[in-house]
């Protein structure tokens, strides 16, 4: 059976600028604390895209798993003991649908989050 | 129906306008559209007109419906019901943060508080049966910061998680009302609206409750206290339609 999938936009709001591997490291951080090693393994998370100009990551996850991983982003307040918040700022089925979804926002993304 | 989303503890330090100001526009950012910036009852009643006046209009400015809140901390029972009779037609909203199992049955019995509001630390918490069979009599909500569930790490947030899952059972076995607020004193700590659902999903709290928590539950607050602080209202239920000779 194929598993459906869901592309989430993170956008990374913090003072600090930060590699795609941190970020990533930030985010299994917070998941493996709050749901454990179990919880995590369900998720099926992968990063698919990093751009570190707008600090806006794309990952992969189970579409069952969008609100387990919506809590552990949301528990992020640090990224390499810099301050840090991550965001979902867009959900999709397809990639191709989560960049026009992107598009269409960064023209609404107001002066104080922007990087 | 799209939801309102209600964000009524936003809690930056007031002696900086300019901070309270970018977290105003975060939150409308963010979606939000109904927000509150609680004021402190140790303020005389001018001080803090001024300042519900300037948070209207740094609200209004960017599209956000500014909700006047007293957050008090009494020591005693007698003193909460002088802090009551005070100010309770000065604010929409009425907090009460209890820090003493006596402040906590007065406040849940008295229908003239709003919200509960507990310390991030379980052994004092005091929202147990019997306080939610209180509370289910008056009209005062449980109300859960997310700040502390995300600022705290390791035991001591398993511990407040354990407590907060405990808690949302009772209030939903009593139908005691709760608002998921966000507790932020700074810009990172603020969560979007279906962020701040998802971190109830840690305490077990289902997510048709956790998004009106943070939608109808504040917003059917505001409004009902709206009314009764309307000039028209008489007594739940009968409001004046008209004065005059001819009516």
């Amino acid at each position: 059976m194929k598993l459906r999938s869901r592309y989430l936009a993170l956008k990374v709001d913090s003072p600090g600028r930060f590699s795609s591997r941190e970020i990533m490291e930030a985010l299994w951080s917070a998941l493996l604390r709050l749901f454990g090693e179990y919880g995590a393994s369900r998720t099926g998370l992968r990063l698919i895209d990093y751009d570190e100009m707008n600090h806006v990551a794309i990952v992969h996850v189970s579409h069952k798993e969008v609100e387990t991983i919506r809590a552990a982003v949301a528990s992020i307040t640090q990224i390499e003991s810099k301050p840090a918040a991550v965001h979902i700022i867009a959900v999709s089925g397809t990639i191709k649908a989560l960049r026009t979804k992107l598009k269409a926002n960064a023209k609404r993304i107001s002066p104080n989050m922007q990087q | 129906m799209r939801r309102i989303f209600a964000d009524l503890h936003l809690k930056p330090n007031l002696a900086d306008m300019e901070l309270a100001e970018r977290m105003l526009r975060r939150a409308a950012y963010f979606g939000y559209r109904l927000v509150s910036v609680p004021l402190a009852p140790t303020l005389t009643l001018s001080q803090n007109k001024q300042l519900i006046e300037q948070l209207t209009a740094l609200s209004k400015e960017v599209g956000l419906d500014f909700v006047s809140r007293l957050d008090v901390k009494p020591k005693t029972s007698n003193e909460l019901l002088r802090i009551l009779r005070r100010f309770r037609r000065s604010f929409e909203i009425i907090a009460v943060f209890c820090e003493s199992k006596a402040v906590a049955r007065q406040a849940a019995k008295d229908r003239r508080v709003d919200l509960l509001n507990f310390s991030s630390d379980p052994r004092k918490r005091f929202f147990d049966e019997a306080e939610a069979e209180l509370a289910s009599r008056g009209l005062a909500a449980l109300e859960i910061d997310i700040e502390s569930i995300i600022r705290l790490e390791g035991a001591a947030r398993v511990k407040l998680l354990a407590a907060l899952r405990k808690e949302a059972a009772i209030a939903k076995a009593f139908n005691v009302p709760v608002v998921v607020s966000s507790g932020a004193s700074e810009e990172l700590t603020m969560r979007r609206p279906l962020e701040a659902a998802a971190l109830t999903m840690l305490f077990d709290m289902d997510r048709s409750l956790a998004l009106d928590a943070i939608s109808k539950v504040p917003a059917a607050i505001v409004k009902r206290n709206r009314e009764k602080l309307s000039p028209e209202f008489i007594s739940p239920g009968i409001r004046l339609i008209r004065r005059g000779k001819d009516c």
